[in-house]
């Protein structure tokens, strides 16, 4: 790069960058109190958009004059619709107010902002530290985490550039434009990066087999084909910081060569297509995309394709497929991507996470990033951990910390005083691990030596209730339902394993089961093309060598010792406990099955029963008679008096 | 199948046609166009399929081929209150197959499948993302988080009520011109 050229390129960005202060320092120093509001779609989902309405209405009301910020997701999903109240006259710091609905919307612009009172019962902490208020950075679930990719998500409003621009967006990707691309390549193969699609593969290696892939044109494309039932990070980070993944992809394509690059994200996570959208347009119109970026020679167009929903698509060669308007089944590599991609060109295929971690490893150095997690793999993990977990959402953390300390310090532990059974990771590809495996750190090589996956990172931890035989079923079910169809033994076998694991779980298993079971997921991996085949049966493997006591259960007693598989339970309710006259289940059941006893207790009829477990929930903790039992033919008999006619 | 089109649908088909002409003849532009005329007919009836395949010159199959590959494409209508039950992982530890299974017996219907007087259907989706409110359930556009077999009929009886009150709002109106 010239001097001349850089000179210019940091003229045009100053240009914007004073723009982007400005804004900032005026909403900054503005003495009206601000109120931050999370509007991801976990945040309306929980009822964000009811509650904006709530805060406008009330301010209206009592004429206050306040800003209202919508801004992306915290991660925090246990504590949507998350606000953060900044309310500088009160003498308070910035305030996190979690599950906030349109009641306490009102009730806090009443009390807190008219009167100062900022009702202490509803305070999660504060954003400060300060004398006042606990500071959130003294609970687990946030001083635990470290936020690199996810540092600016839920602070900053992503539908509006400049935001981003002000806390300092953009402007790697400036200082990139003044490297060349061999420095960039370096810089990144020097941070140890490696993909976090799931394979980790190292993104700088990528990088450079593309850029030395020939003179023609390279073509980028970020995978936001988020597939796996339970893992929502990549529509997470578009839908609060899209700038951040628009800023990698820049620099991802200038360092290879492309001009084009593309975005392929799910069809069925419609607001991150428009966050990304506007983004994309927002970008362009100040010069940072489009022909020749900020003044320089370097073009690039970023366009935005919607997947229709294939979880085989996320692997590489199956998307390009798909964006070529074919079915999205995977062709053999060699030669790869880089070498031969999409419309024959060499294409780079980088995850959403992988490139929201470029800005921040240019930003502060390759030494800096390699200081983060571990030897083999430096950075950060992002992880939604759900299921039975007190503070599920997503949860940034360095490579190499224990899953005891993700699920049990972060995460709050299990709910309801149940024991932790196993964790699952990597969704349908991954597998289960026990207690056992608690203290393993958690990177890619750790993880698949124990026989699970980083995968999507997805993670779902399961408490004593959960039956695994049941959970490998769920898995197979949803591999058997994508498998493309390509190759036989994913197809068929799947179908296979799918089979014997329904058997299992209606409780017809046979003397064998397990055997071919192992005998067919093994056979599978083998004979399987692509990462879909070969990680489909990995639930089931995991779960047979861990929990194998559970699947003897089914087969051989025609228990579940989980109490899970409903053909194997039966629900009584015990009479000693039961309280006559109480009809709280009977009311609740919603096949009628409840019956009352002829000294008004009440019993079930199993002919009836659909083993819904609404009862149990619904009978008083007081009484607490609603008893599971397998197998089923160990219910005590409870006599049905005749039915009366309804008459008169 | 059943292949007769409602009016609005043919008037819908039409609007689709003169749509199509803004997309090149390219491959590429298969699913995009599949997904236009989705979200314009709400379903991809066989009409629709032999337009597109016509726009594209290829055959009718490749198009049928392609669209029955992905999830997102519906082959029949959706009923005027679609009903979608989250099936993702969390949703499924914490019971969504017994909400799915209960929204089946109420409206004697299969997931896939849409009532007879096209009042509801039910579809089956993978995560929609709010898994810390599993099991979660979406009718029409509103997420209903924490669902339970008793609040399926709840959900069910308040739509029904809501559609007499507007029938007899009607009425009311009709008569009191």
């Amino acid at each position: 790069m010239n001097p001349a050229g850089n000179e210019k390129i940091d003229q045009i960005f100053n240009a914007i960058y004073k723009e982007a202060e400005k804004r900032r320092n005026e909403f900054k120093e503005a003495a009206v109190p601000k109120i931050h509001i999370g509007m991801a779609t976990c945040g309306i989902a929980s009822g964000a958009l009811e509650t904006q309405k709530a805060f406008e209405e009330a301010l209206d009301e009592y004429h206050i004059d306040a800003r209202i910020h919508t801004v992306g997701c915290l991660g925090h999903c246990y504590a949507e619709p998350v606000v953060v109240i900044d309310h500088p006259d009160s003498g308070f710091p910035p305030i996190f107010y979690h599950e906030v609905n349109a009641g306490k919307a009102k009730m806090l612009v009443k009390l807190f902002l008219k009167e100062g009172d900022p009702r202490f019962e509803h305070v999660y902490g504060a954003m400060e530290e300060n004398d006042l208020l606990p500071w959130v950075m003294e609970f687990t679930r946030f001083n635990r985490e470290k936020r690199v990719v996810m540092e600016k998500c839920g602070y900053i409003d992503p539908e509006d550039i400049y935001d981003y621009i002000g806390e300092g967006g953009y402007s790697t990707f400036v200082k990139a434009l003044k490297l060349s691309p061999d420095e960039i390549i370096t810089e990144v193969q020097n941070s140890g990066l490696r993909g976090r699609g799931g394979a980790g593969f190292p993104t700088g290696k990528k990088w450079e087999l593309a850029k030395n892939a020939g003179e023609q044109e390279k073509i980028v494309i970020c995978n936001a084909d988020e597939g796996d039932p339970g893992a929502y990070m990549d529509r997470t980070i578009l839908e609060s910081n899209p700038h951040q993944v628009i800023e990698g992809m820049a620099i991802c394509a200038y360092a290879v060569g492309a001009k084009k690059a593309i975005i392929y994200v799910r069809a069925e996570y419609p607001l991150a297509v428009t966050i990304v959208t506007k983004a994309i347009r927002q970008a362009t119109e100040r010069g940072l995309l489009g022909k020749s970026v900020l003044g320089s020679a370097f073009d690039l167009e970023i366009d935005v394709f919607r997947g229709s929903g294939a979880f085989v698509c996320g692997e590489e060669t199956a998307l390009i497929r798909s964006i070529e308007g074919y079915r999205g089944m995977p062709r053999h590599r060699p030669p790869y991507p880089v070498q031969k991609g999409l419309w024959n060109m060499p294409t780079v295929i980088n995850n959403v996470k992988t490139l929201a971690s470029v800005p921040p490893i240019l930003d502060h150095g390759a030494e800096w990033y390699r200081e983060i997690g571990t030897q083999n793999t430096p950075g950060t993990a992002i992880f939604s951990v759900v299921g039975n977990v007190v503070h599920a959402g997503l949860v940034e953390i360095p490579m190499g910390v224990s899953l005891r300390t993700l699920i049990f310090d972060i995460c709050g532990g299990i709910p309801n005083n149940k024991k932790f059974k196993a964790v699952q990771i990597g969704g349908p590809s991954g597998g289960c691990l026990n207690e056992d495996f608690l203290d393993t750190p958690i990177d890619f090589d750790s993880l698949t030596e124990a026989g699970a996956m980083m995968g999507s990172g997805g993670m779902v931890v399961m408490d004593e209730d959960t039956c695994m035989v049941e959970v490998s079923r769920y898995f197979l079910d949803f591999t058997q339902n994508e498998s493309c169809g390509k190759c036989t033994f994913c197809r068929i076998g799947t179908y296979h394993l799918l089979k014997i694991l329904k058997r299992l779980t209606r409780g017809e298993g046979e003397d064998g089961d397990i055997e071919l079971l192992e005998t067919l997921s093994k056979d599978i991996k083998a004979g399987s093309l692509c990462g879909l085949g070969k990680t489909a049966p990995n639930p089931v493997l995991t779960s047979i060598k861990y929990f194998r006591e559970e699947y003897q259960a089914h087969i051989y007693e025609k228990r579940c010792p989980a109490l899970m598989c409903r053909p194997m339970i039966a629900f009584y309710f015990d009479l000693d406990l039961c309280a006559r006259g109480c009809d709280a289940c009977a009311t609740c059941c919603p096949v009628e099955a409840v019956f009352t006893t002829s000294n008004r207790k009440k019993g079930v009829d199993q002919e009836l029963c659909v083993k819904c477990g609404e009862c149990m929930v619904a009978c008083p903790p007081e009484y607490d008679a609603v008893r599971k039992v397998s197998p089923p033919h160990l219910v005590p008999h409870i006599e049905k008096p005749p039915e009366k006619k309804k008459e008169g | 199948m059943n292949d007769e089109l409602t009016p609005e649908e043919k008037e819908a088909l039409t609007h689709v046609a003169s749509k199509l002409e803004s997309f090149e003849k390219q491959r590429g532009n298969l699913i995009p166009i599949l997904q236009m005329v989705q979200e314009t007919l709400a379903y991809l009836p066989t009409q629709a399929i032999k337009i597109v395949s016509e726009h594209l010159e290829i055959f009718e199959s490749e198009v049928y081929g392609v669209a029955t590959f992905y999830n997102q494409f519906r082959f029949h209508p959706p009923g005027k209150h679609p009903i979608k039950v989250c099936l993702g992982t969390a949703c499924h530890v914490r019971g969504g197959d017994i909400i799915l299974e209960n929204f089946e017996r109420k409206l004697d219907i299969h997931a896939g499948e849409t009532t007879a007087d096209r009042e509801f259907s039910i579809e089956k989706v993978a995560c929609v993302g709010c898994c810390a409110l599993a099991p979660v359930a979406i009718i029409d556009e509103t997420v209903h988080g924490h669902m339970a077999p008793s609040k399926v009929e709840g959900l069910l009886l308040r739509i029904e009520i809501e559609k007499q009150m507007e029938e007899r709002a009607k009425i009311k109106d009709e008569s009191g011109r």
